[in-house]
This record gives C-alpha cells, structure tokens and sequence, in this order.
C-alpha cells in the first residue's frame, strides 16, 4: 500500500496509476459538492468553476464568516451514495478525476472511474476536525442560494489524506467487503 | 383557575447559557463511556491496516474537537432533546430557551445549518423550523429538571431500519426473527453509517413509536446492562455476530464494526411486529443534565 501525493489538477495517468487499498495525500484545491450541486448539474447547469482534473468533495462543512473571510469550523466527509444516480454523468462531463466522500459508491460510478479515469478515495467519516486541519484557506463559495452545506465551497488544502476504495481499473472494495460480509453473515443467520 | 408555576422568578437567560453550554459540550466533547469503547477497538484491528488507520483518525479526531471546542462532526445532525420536567413546570418555557440556544449555538458554529423546508428545498439557516429542534417531554415526580441532548447525524439517520416480521429471508415473530433482522440492518449500512457503529433497537410499538422507543435505547450509556436476561444476551450476541462480519469501521474490512447495541422493547398490537433499529455512528453525541428550577446546572450526566 503506497502513500501517494497528489496535486490539484491532476492527470489522467496519474489517476490510472492509483490502486485500491493505496493512501492519498492531496495538496491544492478541493471543491465541495453534494446532493443539490449534484442534482442542479443534472438538470443542466453548467458548474460556475472549471472542474477538468479536479476532486469533488462530498462535504457540507460547518463555515462562520468572521469579518470579511470565511472560516471553515468542521469539514468530514458525507455519504455519498446518494449521488450514484449522478455521479457518472459529472465525471463524463466535466473531466473530474476523482471523488472524495465516504462510505463508497456504486456500479455506475465504478464503470465511469474506469471509462473516463477517475478514482474514489475514502475520507473518514465523521473526522471532521483531521479533515478541517488540513483546510488551510477558504478561497470563495458558489451557489450559496442552496443553503451553506450544500453550496460549492472552494477549499485550499495541505496533505489531506484519503483511501483509494475505488480505482479506475474497476476494482472497489466496497464492492468486495459486501460481498464477503453478506457470506459471513448468513453463516452466522439465527 | 390556571395551574402556577412552581416558582415566581426564573431567570431565562440563565437556562438559555445552560442549554447553549451543553450544546456545545455535545457538539465537541464524546462523552467519556463512548471514548472508551473506541478506544478500546482501537487495540483490536491489525496494526497497518485501513480499520487501523480509521480507528487512529477517529481517536484523533475525538481530542481535536475537545481542544479547539469545534464541532466532532460536520454534521451536526438532528438536534433531539429529552426532557423530564416536574408537574407543573412551564415546559414551553424551556422549549422556547432551548430554540433560542439552538439558534445561538448555530451561530457560532457550534451546529451547522441543518434545517431545510422538505418543498421549497430552502434552509433557514438557524436550525429552527418545522420539527427542529425536536423535543421529547416528560413529567416526573422529581423536584427537579433533566436534559438529555442527543446529536444524530444524517449518514447514520439513513441507514436507520425498520423490519416487519414474519420476514421471507430473515424469520419469524421471535428473537431469532429480531436478530436476523438486526444483522441484515447492519449488513446493508456497511461503512455508510460512519462505523463502528451502536444500534439502539425496539421490538414492537408500532411505526412511530417503536423508532422513537429505538432512539431512546442510545440513552443508555455504552457499559450498561438490560434488566431483561434474554435482551441482555441478544444485545452482546448481536455485538459478537457483527464483529464476525468483516465490514469494519468505514466498512473498510476488519473487526469492529459494532461498539454496542441497546434493545428495548413495547407491545405490540397482534397484528403487527416491528423491528425498528436506530444506527448511531461512531460520533455519538450524547450529553445530559440535570437543572435546578432556575435553570441553573445541577449535575452532568455521562
């Protein structure tokens, strides 16, 4: 298991070069995007920054603006297998090449990682604290008419560490743990 | 003639700097029965391994919030009081301190905005609003007022389960039933509901009642035994059973993807059996007092 760092933009090949199980170290910028980003980009609104090599962070982060600048006070990531149905369609569409969020997606997205090469990396959930810690500035929000969660934060951050579970060569491990565990479990079946 | 209250005077900031002080508490400090059973996970999984690593994060994790005084998770969730009240204490009262420090902790970040009108999509940006925060109301027969504030956050709200038995796959009206049922809530949440995770579980009620009854079980602190012999067994069995699971925490893969599980149960009517399971993430904010008539802090629970 590698540790990799990675900068904002990043290529192609260096997302093919990613594996399951390999630990992430990214340095740049992360926009947040979750369910109605996601879903407004679906109806056809084109996104109001350049999102080509960048990673989509499935966070509503906790921001207090004091004075003129936003302060982020809490950023974990969130579940983000509510944006399966759309998650494919933004990877295609706007060249991202990865996600960050938590507790994995589905075979949509899997198939898009590989088509297009892109990867989903792990935060840990609730870690909201280790995450804001290597939030080192706050560099602007859009669509904020969507309430602060669910507005497209821009975050610049250092070394935010993440898990590759899902790769662009179509392997997932949460595809894997599901599988054994439902096999474990009826095993253990009263 | 209209009931008085029990006192002449309260003063209501005093109560409001109580509530907006455990608010904060519960955003930022894991009460100390939950730290425990972290970290005692934390000795169990492979040393190197993702399930590790996880565990690490999350007792990292737990220490930042307590020493900046900053929300544990981002995801400040749904902001559950429960209260016991003496006969004739003005409960509107508290509720209306309450909403007031729930929109005072929102503004200084110890909440995020978490309120959201289910139609026009709209957040009110203060936390307040049609069901929030939610207040749970009891009187009891003590001289004194009690708080407890649960904080549940949306990720582990989601994979919340409920189960009607007889079941095609998972059984019938019995504990095996209910234990199969429970595995299978478990089985589904996989690494979603932020792992390892705790269950609070009710047999019966009916579809709103046993939910609430559900939540209710997380009251219990971690280390606390059921009254009832057989639930008491099916608790630690359901612990045992899902740590054999493989899922882990995050559902990364390992041995821990339950810290406890709290099961309670109410009749039921002969037609129905539900099975109802509230999944709490590993982040589990619960916080308590117990207040004097003027709303000053008594004693901190957990």
């Amino acid at each position: 298991m590698a540790l990799v760092k990675l900068n904002t933009p990043i290529d192609e090949a260096t997302i093919r070069s990613l594996h399951v199980g390999d630990s992430v170290s990214i340095s740049g910028r992360l926009y947040t995007g979750r369910d109605a980003v996601h879903h407004r980009l679906h109806t056809g609104v084109k996104p109001p920054v350049d999102l080509e090599g960048q990673i989509i962070y499935h966070c509503g982060p906790v921001m207090v603006k004091e004075g003129d600048q936003w302060v982020c006070k809490a950023a974990g990531p969130t579940t983000s297998s509510r944006e399966e149905p759309y998650q494919w369609e933004v990877i295609r569409d706007y060249k991202i090449r990865g996600v960050i969020g938590k507790g994995g997606m589905g075979e949509k997205t899997l198939a898009a990682c590989k088509e297009y090469g892109a990867v989903y990396m792990h935060a840990i959930g609730g870690a909201a604290q280790v995450c804001a810690a290597s939030i080192k500035r706050v560099d602007g929000v859009d669509w904020m008419d969507l309430g602060s969660p669910e507005a497209i934060w821009h975050l610049w951050v250092e070394d935010f560490m993440a898990i590759v579970t899902m790769d662009a060569h179509g392997q997932s491990l949460h595809k894997q743990v599901f599988e054994e565990s439902k096999e474990r479990l009826s095993h253990l079946k009263a | 003639m209209t009931a008085q209250p029990l006192h002449e005077v309260r003063s209501q900031s005093q109560l409001f700097e109580s509530i907006l002080e455990l608010i904060r508490r519960t955003s930022t400090q894991l009460p100390d029965d939950v730290v425990h059973a972290v970290n005692a996970a934390r000795g169990v999984e492979k040393e190197g391994s993702n399930a590790a690593v996880a565990l690490n994060v999350i007792g990292c994790n737990i220490g930042l919030a307590r020493e900046s005084s900053l929300p544990l998770c981002q995801d400040t969730g749904t902001i559950l009081f429960f209260v016991h009240t003496p006969v004739g204490y003005d409960q509107l009262e508290l509720e209306e301190a309450a909403t007031d420090a729930v929109r005072e902790a929102t503004r200084k970040g110890y909440l995020r905005q978490n309120s959201v009108d289910s139609v026009t999509g709209k957040n009110t940006g203060d936390n307040t609003g049609p069901g929030s925060p939610v207040f749970h109301f009891e009187q009891w027969r003590e001289p004194h007022v009690e708080v407890k504030l649960m904080l549940k956050g949306g990720g582990c709200e989601n994979m919340n389960a409920q189960y009607s038995l007889p079941h095609p796959d998972l059984g019938g009206r019995d504990l095996k039933g209910v234990e199969n049922a429970i595995l299978d809530c478990v089985l589904q949440a996989q690494g979603q509901g932020c792992g390892p995770g705790i269950l609070g579980v009710c047999i019966g009620g009916d579809r709103g009642t046993g939910y609430a009854f559900a939540k209710e079980q997380l009251l219990r602190t971690m280390d606390n035994v059921n009254d009832d012999p057989q639930l008491a067994e099916l608790e630690e069995r359901i612990v045992q059973k899902a740590n054999q699971s493989g899922i882990g925490p995050m559902g990364f893969g390992g041995k821990t993807t339950l810290l406890g599980c709290k099961i309670g149960k109410l009749n039921r009517l002969p037609a129905s059996f539900f099975v109802s399971i509230a999944y709490m993430c590993w982040a589990f904010r619960r916080r308590g007092f117990t207040l004097d008539l003027q709303g000053a802090v008594m004693n901190w629970l957990y």
